[in-house]
């Protein structure tokens, strides 16, 4: 060792290890990093507080399965629509134009079915694959022309919508019609009744999305690098993710399960209509926020997307059941967002 | 390692003629670059001299406009840092390139996650986060960097000499060829510093040659067995710490006093 070092020497009586991982924790540090772990943890409490208050105020009809069920049934399109938005959102970007996918793959299934006469099997898969198609063109611009997602798909919303409206001639394919016709195009408003409780495919099909997306996000390599992505998209790169390919496929999936969404909205409101689903866009973004992800990208679990969905849900049947005005859930729903986001900017902090 | 010795050896990491432009400016300008097997070679230059562009060059971070990368004699085309990575390249840069909200488990994996055996590691694509967080820890205490208690812990909550030295381990755990590492020391302690020289030298009696980007010039010429001057984007001239002073490669660096013909 050269002579330059003296000065190190003074440091060498202290303590030998460079990083220690055990700090002593406050409580309310204690409760920020959990958070930090699980940040499905706020709006989880949210729920179940928010069902046992309800359940107090209204006894059993609230709490009873066919309410509880309902509620589930009333958020299934959010909550698919709602997956699709918590994907892009883990990559720090936005998707606005969800709503008009959805609206305009339940519209491409729709007519091409009763326009062209084809298969209702062929007409879904062709709807399904506008949804995807839309996606990948979103992903593309976002990923190589390197737009924000914001604007890129604020402007998709609106050419997407004016394509539905434009092809679909403004045109409403009533239920009846599609009964007689094509059933499966109903397919996820059947039911599956249990006692009180009723399950629609298009409930159970929500719930099994976001447990398969829970996986794939946490199990699989693709999943840990939408969040590596979302988190830094520099440093994923130069940890050798491919940071394009991983954007591309995420604004694909969207669009595919914006598409299902479609799919599910036909069976859920009977007709196929191109003015339907105009809130999508709002309700899935509200979902994802009070759900605890982050706007920012990085953080957060569709776990607590479904949990954010239920949430409204449970407050607009509950104020309903009480008689309060509308209002009032829209009020108490901007209070829960602005409320997510601060803990949101709280757990955040868990470094500092 | 003496200079004579280097004569006879083929480098193990060669550019030549190297040359990047970021529109009129000439980060590089028809640079040579030689990493021998085994040494620590030390990169020094001003700001702005374009060491970072260099080691982005060889890292495979940018691809040169011109000229030519060796590895083990063979000529390499990087079109990204996989590349490099996947031909035994690895390196720490600056910035850390980790992701804070995941765990030092994820991020020392990133990019090259092992998948369960059998049917669910290959139809279900699932993740083997026992070894990975097995393998994880272990390269860290093999290296004597840390004692870990949670391996799971988001890497935004270790201080700055843990982000580095989860780095290091990182580049240490995968690096079978050359491993860079860009300002190693610049955000650390003394004492934090202390221990990533001696995880640089550590790594180096493992046989793996070490390029070190660095401003800290006791560091420098503590760990380097040769120093590549980098001067107005290119080779100015390489030196041996022993034969020179750190005010000699100061002034060398800024352009204060001529290179000694004989190391150009």
């Amino acid at each position: 060792m050269s002579q330059t070092q003296h000065f190190e020497t003074s440091a060498a009586g202290s303590p030998d290890k460079v990083a220690e991982f055990d700090y002593k924790a406050s409580f309310g540090k204690r409760i920020q990093n959990a958070l930090h772990d699980t940040p499905s943890l706020v709006p989880m409490v949210v729920l179940f507080v928010s069902i046992a208050i309800f359940g107090l105020l209204l006894g059993a009809k609230f709490f009873s399965p066919f309410a509880l069920t309902l509620i589930l049934q009333q958020v299934a399109i959010v909550g698919i629509v709602g997956a699709a938005q918590s994907l892009v959102i883990l990559t720090a970007g936005i998707d606005l134009s969800v709503g008009a996918i959805m609206v305009l793959s339940s519209v491409v299934m729709g007519q091409f079915t009763f326009r062209y006469g084809l298969p209702v099997e062929f007409s879904i898969l062709c709807g399904l694959g506008v949804g995807t198609l839309v996606g990948f063109v979103n992903g593309w611009l976002v990923a190589f022309i390197k737009l924000p997602p914001f604007i890129v798909t604020l402007g998709m919303w609106q050419i997407a919508l004016a394509i539905n409206f434009l092809y679909s001639a403004n045109e409403t394919i009533r239920s009846q019609e599609i009964d007689e016709v094509a059933p499966l195009l109903h397919f996820f408003g059947e039911t599956v009744k249990i006692g009180g409780a009723v399950f629609t495919f298009g409930a159970i099909f929500m719930v099994l999305l976001v447990l398969l997306l829970a996986y794939v996000l946490r199990q699989t390599a693709w999943g840990r690098h939408v969040y590596a992505v979302g988190d830094d998209p520099e440093a994923a790169e130069l940890s050798g993710v491919n940071v394009k390919r991983m954007l591309i496929s995420v604004y694909m999936l969207s669009g595919l399960i914006c598409g299902f969404a479609g799919w599910a909205m036909i069976g859920r409101i009977g007709s196929v209509s191109p003015t339907s689903g105009q809130l999508s866009n709002i309700e899935s973004i509200t979902a994802v926020v009070i759900g605890g992800i982050s706007l920012f990208g990085g953080r957060g679990s569709i776990m607590g997307m479904l949990f954010g969905a239920l949430i409204v849900g449970v407050f607009t049947l509950g104020l309903r059941l009480l008689g309060a005005d509308a209002q009032w859930t829209y009020l108490l729903i901007g209070v829960l967002i602005i409320g997510a986001v601060a803990v949101d900017q709280w757990i955040r902090k868990v470094s500092g | 390692m003496d200079q004579k010795g280097i004569g006879l050896m083929e480098p193990i990491l060669k550019g030549r003629n190297l040359v990047k432009r970021f529109g009129r400016v000439t980060a590089l300008d028809n640079c040579d670059f030689d990493l021998m097997p085994g040494e620590i070679l030390a990169v020094i230059g001003d700001n702005g001299a374009g060491k970072s562009t260099l080691i982005k060059a060889v890292s495979g971070a940018l691809i040169p406009d011109e000229g030519e990368i060796f590895l083990e004699g063979e000529q390499v085309k990087f079109q990204s840092p996989i590349d490099a990575r996947e031909e035994g390249i690895e390196t720490v840069y600056q910035t850390l390139a980790m992701s804070p909200a995941l765990s030092i488990a994820d991020n020392m994996f990133m990019g090259r996650e092992i998948r369960k055996p059998g049917w669910r590691g290959k139809y279900l694509r699932q993740l083997d986060r026992k070894a990975m967080e097995t393998m994880s820890r272990d390269k860290l205490n093999e290296l004597g960097l840390m004692t870990i208690q949670n391996i799971n812990q988001a890497v935004e909550t270790l201080s700055g000499g843990q982000r580095q030295g989860v780095a290091v381990a990182r580049a240490a755990a995968f690096g079978s060829k050359v491993i860079i590492l860009d300002e190693p020391t610049a955000a650390l302690g003394v004492k934090e510093s202390r221990k990533v020289l001696e995880l640089i030298l550590d790594v180096k009696s493992r046989g793996i040659p070490i390029i070190l980007i660095s401003h800290n010039m006791p560091h420098v010429f503590e760990v380097a067995d040769r120093i590549h001057v980098h001067r107005l984007g290119k080779r100015l001239c390489v030196i041996d710490p022993k034969d020179y002073t750190m005010s000699d490669a100061v002034a060398f660096m800024t352009g204060a006093k001529e290179p000694p013909a004989e190391a150009a």
